[in-house]
């Protein structure tokens, strides 16, 4: 009896594992969340240096026009961000709404029109989008679409249309893989129950599908547009990177990430034109922040209504 | 005489080189219950699947034979799939409503169909919700989610949204296999007040509940028509030992 009320009460070799394992999974874990931690704070703590040290007021920040750390007017340097932030705002929103479209329209190719043949032709398509660097994409946008808008709408081809095009091709597999999942979550009940109460394919898709999936299409868009926020390098290439209100979608502009890009080599840390290319990533922070806290909500209310 | 409102001559089925249906014939009365029993796999809920072409949307299947609703081919090239199944209804083995409100459910099948008017769309739902005995349990929440129903309530939801359209025939591949008995009793009764208005097929794996509500049996086994009369013979006095040993219990 002893013999056995010993091998109970004392932790076994495979026990002993499992809590180290558990232990391993933790530390992995925790380091992970220092160091996204330590990010946001590194950036918060410089980015706010313009406001603190720099003595840049916010409003003036987020709706001056005017782009020119190096100059300072009235104690202050000229850091008006609003340019680069209706830049990138701009592309995103083109981008992605020219992007729905063919998204939803290619995904339901792939789960209802013709899943075998669209499936089988658009997955690898749509991985391989995925998979080319974005410096490709710039450059393709370099010497194809810049040219074209500088044939069709003169100037210089560089613009905010410029880096739509471009950031359109980026976000569509996004987009539309997303959308295929949420297709794919759609029950076959769903779509049996429609065709026996006498629907049409388009009928059932129309009310059925896309109506149950819209939660999972939302959060596909969300996503899509995180995606166009962020990108740097492609639309750096192709929009011109003048620091200009976008009056016009075909003249040279900025977004917040190609002025970080092109600007953040050439300053000295510690300096105002460097504080206030922190400020601007930031924004660009922020944003990632609210675009993620845009999908959960998504998610959320779709989990409830099933 | 009743009138054979729908008639199946040498149904053959096949998946690819699989034969699942070996020619069945089968009549069906006008305003009747017919029940479809035997083993599973015995191809009964495909050959219900037959009647309103829900098979067309498995790749590969090849149907031969002759099926006639009202003496109109149901595979003639120019039958229309989508008429056909507003004439035949059918309620699925999962209670699958939309995640709609109940309302929206019930009137789906008019809303595809082009009805607009808001007092037809009303009074539609309302009778189709009546004749599915739910009407007192829902009316009051017609514009809540139909997923928050329970099984049966459900169930009895997909049945009224197949009702809402007015069809001849109603399919129903083994409709209280998912529920409660209590719930299950309930769908029965609902059927057997329904047969009045509509024929019903229904396929089921619940003998007790075929000899409760079924007119008619049909005895399905490995993709043969083994027998079929009325329920009464098929239970009490069936022709063929196989017949018997499924009554009994011996297998399936």
């Amino acid at each position: 009896m002893d013999k056995i009320r010993a091998s109970i009460l004392t932790p076994s070799r495979s026990s002993k594992l499992e809590r180290r394992g558990k232990w391993l999974s933790l530390l992995c874990l925790g380091s992970i969340c220092i160091v996204v931690i330590a990010i946001f704070g590194f950036i918060t703590y410089r980015g706010l240096a313009t406001f603190t040290t720099d003595h840049v007021s916010l409003s003036k920040f987020l709706t001056g026009t005017d782009w020119n750390p190096s100059v300072s007017k009235s104690g202050a340097p000229l850091v008006g961000a609003l340019p680069m932030i209706a830049g990138s705002f701009l592309i995103t929103i083109l981008a992605t709404a020219l992007a729905i479209p063919f998204a939803i329209g290619t995904a339901l190719m792939m789960t209802d029109v013709t899943p075998k043949t669209g499936t089988r032709i658009l997955q690898p398509v749509l991985e391989l989008l995925v998979g080319i660097p974005s410096v490709v994409y710039g450059f393709v946008g370099l010497t194809v679409v810049v040219p074209a808008m500088r044939n069709i709408f003169g100037g210089s081809g560089f613009g905010i249309l410029s880096g739509t095009f471009v950031l359109f091709v980026m976000v569509l597999p996004t987009i539309t893989s997303m959308t295929v999942d949420a297709l794919t979550s759609v029950p076959k009940s769903f779509r049996y129950a429609s065709l026996a109460l006498g629907a049409t394919r388009w009928q059932t898709i129309y009310k059925v599908v896309l109506r149950s999936a819209t939660p999972g299409i939302l959060t596909a868009i969300v996503f899509g547009m995180a995606r166009a926020f962020g990108e740097a390098l492609a639309v750096q290439m192709v929009v011109g990177n003048a620091t200009l209100m976008p009056y016009s979608l075909v003249a040279p502009a900025s977004t917040l990430t190609s002025v970080l890009t092109t600007g953040i080599g050439n300053t000295v840390m510690g300096t105002a034109q460097n504080d206030a290319l922190w400020s601007l990533a930031l924004i660009l922070l922020i944003m990632s922040l609210t675009f993620n806290l845009a999908i959960h909500l998504i998610a959320n209310r779709g989990s409830l209504k099933r | 005489m009743a009138k054979q409102i729908l008639t199946t001559k040498n149904v053959r089925l096949s998946y690819g080189d699989f034969e699942a249906l070996h020619g069945i014939d089968l009549a069906f009365d006008e305003n009747e219950i017919t029940a479809l029993i035997g083993p599973s796999g015995c191809g009964k809920s495909t050959y219900l699947r037959c009647i309103n072409r829900m098979n067309d949307q498995i790749d590969g299947v090849k149907i031969s034979g002759e099926l006639k609703f009202n003496d109109t081919d149901i595979y003639a090239e120019q039958t229309d799939v989508v008429e056909l199944r507003k004439q035949i209804g059918m309620v699925f083995q999962q209670p699958n409503p939309f995640p709609m409100s109940i309302y929206d459910n019930v009137v789906f099948g008019l809303r595809i169909a082009g009805v607009r008017d808001k007092s037809m769309l009303d009074e539609a739902a309302q009778a189709a919700l009546k004749q599915a005995a739910i009407w007192d349990e829902v009316k009051n929440k017609l514009d809540q989610n139909a997923l928050a129903l329970s099984g049966g309530q459900q169930q009895r939801i997909c049945i009224a949204r197949a009702l809402a359209v007015s069809p001849n025939i109603i399919l129903l591949d083994e409709p209280t296999s998912a529920l409660d008995p209590h719930s299950s009793r309930q769908i029965e009764t609902t059927l057997l007040q329904l047969k009045e208005h509509y024929t019903i097929i229904t396929v089921t794996h619940n003998l007790q509940q075929a000899s409760r509500i079924a007119d008619r049996t049909a005895f399905f086994l490995q993709g043969d028509l083994i027998e079929a009369g009325t329920t009464k013979q098929i239970f009490m006095n069936p022709e063929h030992q196989e017949t018997s040993d499924f009554i009994t219990g011996i297998f399936g």
